[in-house]
């Protein structure tokens, strides 16, 4: 993607192949008249910026000529990143970053990413680590284009470059500012190329004039105006749109085929190649016609897993568990125990449900393959096309335009390869957007998953014991961080389930694992403050000496107006935090329940963030509320209903994503932290919304829910049996 | 059926031979190459097709083209007039109403219709009015913030 008036028209013809000389990719990078490249230093993994999990899947080679930064003969700047803009704003943070570090105003950074031509390899775009983990790259890119700029200042001005100072683009001696030369000077028909080798000294936050200021986003005027072109927008002439003969359920497999009604039909192309059965037309609502005249019969699997004994099954399946962390001895702390509090949490399956399906648009031209895509992942799709393909790597390139939206389930890329295989077989580009039925159907599920503790407290109402398992959500957030002398944490199996475990795909979503056991820990926290009689707030300041989780859960309670008090008080309010990508969260929340019906209406939620340095406190504050609202939905009511590898909801009608009608009142809070790296801020806050909901139920009614969602019917239920 | 349709579109005339069956959403986007409604459901659930037809918001997925005859239709590409964005647009920038920008298309038309029909809509009138379309990233508190704002300036208040 690339911000500015002509990024459809640039996206949509830019479809040269890969460059194999170092002459031709400064052509590329557009240098050729002059200009700085600063390369990263093949090689060295920190400069990937990779996280070190599922690394199989991923493992793209990176080039020999990959660039951070380009600064042309007008002296613009231009960032290339391999990171992807779905909706999470580091278009603009990144672009922030960059400018102050060059000291050029922050409108002449532009942005070209996720464009594996053009980008440096880079593993995705997921688990809040743009920031924390390119950002510092690109800083250090950044601040070794500036020595080059200064150094061929120093040249240009005769003055040595201690004496020399930059800002907005011009370099002057500080003593004698008529002294003086732009970028756009000193870049003028010189090609200046520089690898990041050693450490280069940063800015320090003192001297940021654009990075923790307010900025308006960098694609907004596009996103408004309709102008922003997403991986379905782009049109080739001759392209086909695609549509896909599916199974009716996960594993079932394909017995019969008839595709003679759809052949029948004028202008409709009927593809069969293996497993991929297609029809293919210049318009999508015939393809979808001719798709309903296949006539295809299957054998259903008999399994008769559905959503409510997938837990036993899960539990049954569950491998061998790997300890989080871990203190003390259990049996010690169950020696000192009082009082033993052993309980069950469980969680559905989730949907990611963005508002843009999985699409992609593939064409192929002279053995070269280019695909725009709906991804979190380019590099990782260009592999799995060229693989499908049987292309060398370097013929395929995928683009990923502006994502409507990811949340995890846009890191597996199916479509981009049915695509790309449709359009080899057809000869003409091809057109694959997922149906809303598809999206749901082929999801990768947050799993379900299910946390069991067995906890206990002393004499003086002070925890002792804590014996945690938690399967299958993963061990992100199982970490403990109350100041518990006895304690075990185990993971048991990963989010991102191996086959025999779940029924169908799982994969991140959203703070990945962090939901799940945010939710157990944080509802279990509060049954022992009930139980000892303590306020839920002041229960956990008395087991926690983490500074900066005290202090967000202080600048929580401070906007919330929290008043100490026994539990149930039957006001309806609720507390929970968590720690998420670095970054700690405090919540509270205040809900009514109707208890008639078990409807939960949240009134209110107040979220306090230490995510260290932000970048762009506006944008950051818009990923929390994005994140509370968003995390309403998997607590009350998003789960994925199936039976025999059947999917029940396969859209919006049953499967009830938050609306405007659920909005609470949302108040954010960035505790202050400059001096400290930035930390993540796309997932946060929505770690807490499942716990701190419940433990506002449980306030307000008196009963708690070991179950996500916390449906009105399971509400409802837990009332009656009270 | 093939038959002949004619209305504006954007401003321009529009004349076409399509099956009037056809729903307006797929002719907009693959016959005539306009983009800016989208695909988010197929069955009239979440917004993000919505384009307005006679200044009525309406799901272009569920809209026969043979609808429109004699009519017409604006969608987010055509609101902005010689180069000047509408309040909307501007106040959807202004306050941040939009992440990845997929429903904002739907988001910024439906709201346009709500403001015509009720220029000065309380915040609960905003909520209801916008509770069919979907936003999957949150941005719901900022969108209504920037209705509320666009209805000041339509009102002839102050600039946004």
């Amino acid at each position: 993607m690339k911000k500015g008036e002509d990024s459809g028209r640039i996206l949509a013809h830019m479809t040269s192949s890969l460059p194999v000389t170092r002459r031709e990719f400064l052509k590329r990078m557009g240098i050729l008249g002059g200009g700085i490249v600063v390369y990263i230093s093949v090689g060295d993994p920190s400069a990937l910026a990779q996280p070190p999990r599922s690394g199989a899947l991923f493992a793209g080679v990176p080039h020999d000529f990959n660039a951070f930064l380009r600064i042309g003969v007008d002296g613009e700047v231009t960032c290339f990143t391999g990171k992807i803009e779905m909706g999470q704003g580091i278009i603009t943070s990144l672009a922030q970053m960059l400018a102050d570090e060059l000291d050029v105003p922050f409108v002449s950074v532009d942005m070209v990413m996720g464009d594996t031509d053009l980008c440096p390899w880079d593993r995705g775009t997921w688990g809040s680590m743009t920031t924390r983990f390119f950002g510092p790259i690109l800083r250090e890119a950044a601040a070794e284009a500036k020595a080059v700029l200064m150094e061929l200042a120093a040249e240009y001005l005769k003055t040595p470059v201690k004496r020399l100072m930059a800002k907005d683009g011009v370099i002057f001696d500080k003593g004698q500012t008529g002294n003086r030369v732009t970028y756009a000077q000193l870049t003028q028909g010189n090609i200046v190329e520089r690898h990041v080798k050693r450490k280069p000294p940063l800015k320090p936050a003192s001297e940021f004039t654009v990075t923790g200021k307010p900025f308006p986003r960098e694609d907004a005027v596009d996103k408004v105006t309709g102008k922003a072109m997403y991986a379905g927008d782009i049109r080739l002439p001759g392209m086909l749109y695609a549509r896909i003969l599916r199974p009716p359920a996960h594993g079932a497999k394909l017995k019969g085929l008839d595709t003679s009604g759809a052949k029948q039909m004028k202008d409709v192309l009927v593809v069969q190649d293996g497993d991929l059965c297609a029809v293919l037309h210049e318009h999508p609502d015939e393809a979808e016609k001719a798709l309903s005249r296949i006539k295809a019969e299957f054998d259903v699997p008999k399994t008769t897993l559905d959503d409510e004994n997938i837990f036993d099954h899960l539990l049954k399946v569950a491998p061998e568990g790997s300890i989080v962390s871990r203190g003390g001895m259990l049996e010690s702390g169950n020696k000192l125990a009082r009082q033993i509090f052993k309980e069950t949490y469980l969680n559905s399956y989730v949907a990611h449900a963005p508002i843009e399906t999985h699409t992609a648009v593939a064409k192929l031209e002279k053995g070269k393959a280019t695909v725009w895509a709906s991804t979190q992942s380019p590099f990782g799709v260009k592999e799995e096309i060229a693989n499908s393909l049987g292309l060398p790597s370097q013929n395929v390139r995928v683009i990923a335009p502006f994502l409507g939206g990811g949340f995890g389930g846009k890191s597996f890329s199916m479509q981009a390869v049915e695509a790309a295989r449709l359009a080899k077989l057809t000869g003409r580009p091809v057109h694959v957007a997922w149906s809303r039925a598809e999206e749901f159907f082929y999801d990768t599920f947050r799993p379900a998953a299910v946390v069991r503790i067995t906890s206990g407290i002393d004499g003086s109402g002070t925890i002792v014991l804590w014996d945690y398992d938690v399967y299958f959500a993963g061990s992100d957030g199982a970490e403990q961080f109350y100041d518990i002398p006895h304690h075990k944490e185990v993971s048991h199996g990963h989010w991102q389930g191996a086959s025999g475990y779940h029924p169908f795909g799982t994969g991140p979503w959203r703070a990945p694992g962090t939901n799940t056991n945010t939710f157990a820990r944080e509802s279990h926290i509060d049954i022992m403050a009930s139980k000892t009689g303590m306020d839920p707030l002041q229960f956990r300041m008395n087991h926690l000496r983490d500074r900066k989780m005290r202090s967000v859960l202080r600048a929580a309670a401070e906007k919330f107006g929290w008043i100490p008090a026994k539990i149930p008080s039957g006001r309806g309010f609720g507390v929970a935090c968590g720690i998420r990508s670095g970054t700690y969260v405090a919540t509270m929340a205040e809900v009514e329940v109707n208890k008639n019906t078990g409807a939960v209406v949240v009134k209110r939620v107040v979220c306090a963030q230490d995510m260290g340095l932000s970048i762009n406190p506006e944008g950051a504050k818009l990923q929390m509320e994005g994140c509370i609202t968003m995390g309403l939905g998997y607590a009350l009511t998003e789960e994925i209903r199936f039976k025999r590898g059947e999917i029940f909801d396969l859209n919006f009608d049953t499967y009830g994503i938050p609306r405007f009608s659920w909005l609470p009142k949302i108040e954010t809070v960035l505790v202050r932290a400059e001096d400290s790296p930035p930390q993540g801020g796309g997932e946060p806050p929505i770690i807490c919304m499942g716990a701190v909901i419940a433990n506002a139920i449980y306030d307000a009614v008196g009963v708690r829910l070991f179950q996500l969602p916390m449906t009105a019917k399971r509400i409802k239920e837990a009332l009656n049996k009270v | 059926m093939e038959e002949s349709i004619h209305f504006k579109l954007n401003d321009k005339p529009v004349n076409m031979t399509v099956d009037g069956q056809r729903m307006l959403l797929w002719v907009l986007r693959t016959d005539l190459g306009v983009t800016g409604p989208k695909y988010g459901c197929g069955e009239g659930l979440c917004g993000a097709c919505t384009v307005l037809l006679d200044n009525e918001a309406v799901l272009s997925c569920q809209t026969p083209v043979r609808e429109l005859n004699g009519k017409e239709v604006i969608t987010i590409e055509g609101l902005a007039q010689n180069g000047k964005l509408h309040p909307l647009q501007k106040a959807f920038i202004k306050h941040d109403a939009l992440q990845c920008g997929f429903c904002t298309s739907g988001m910024i038309l439906k709201a346009y219709s709500l403001l015509r029909g009720n220029p000065q809509p309380t915040r609960e009138e905003i909520i209801q009015g916008m509770d069919e379309n979907l936003c999957r990233c949150g941005s719901h508190i900022r969108i209504v913030e920037a209705i509320q704002t666009a209805a000041r300036e339509l009102k002839g208040g102050h600039e946004i």
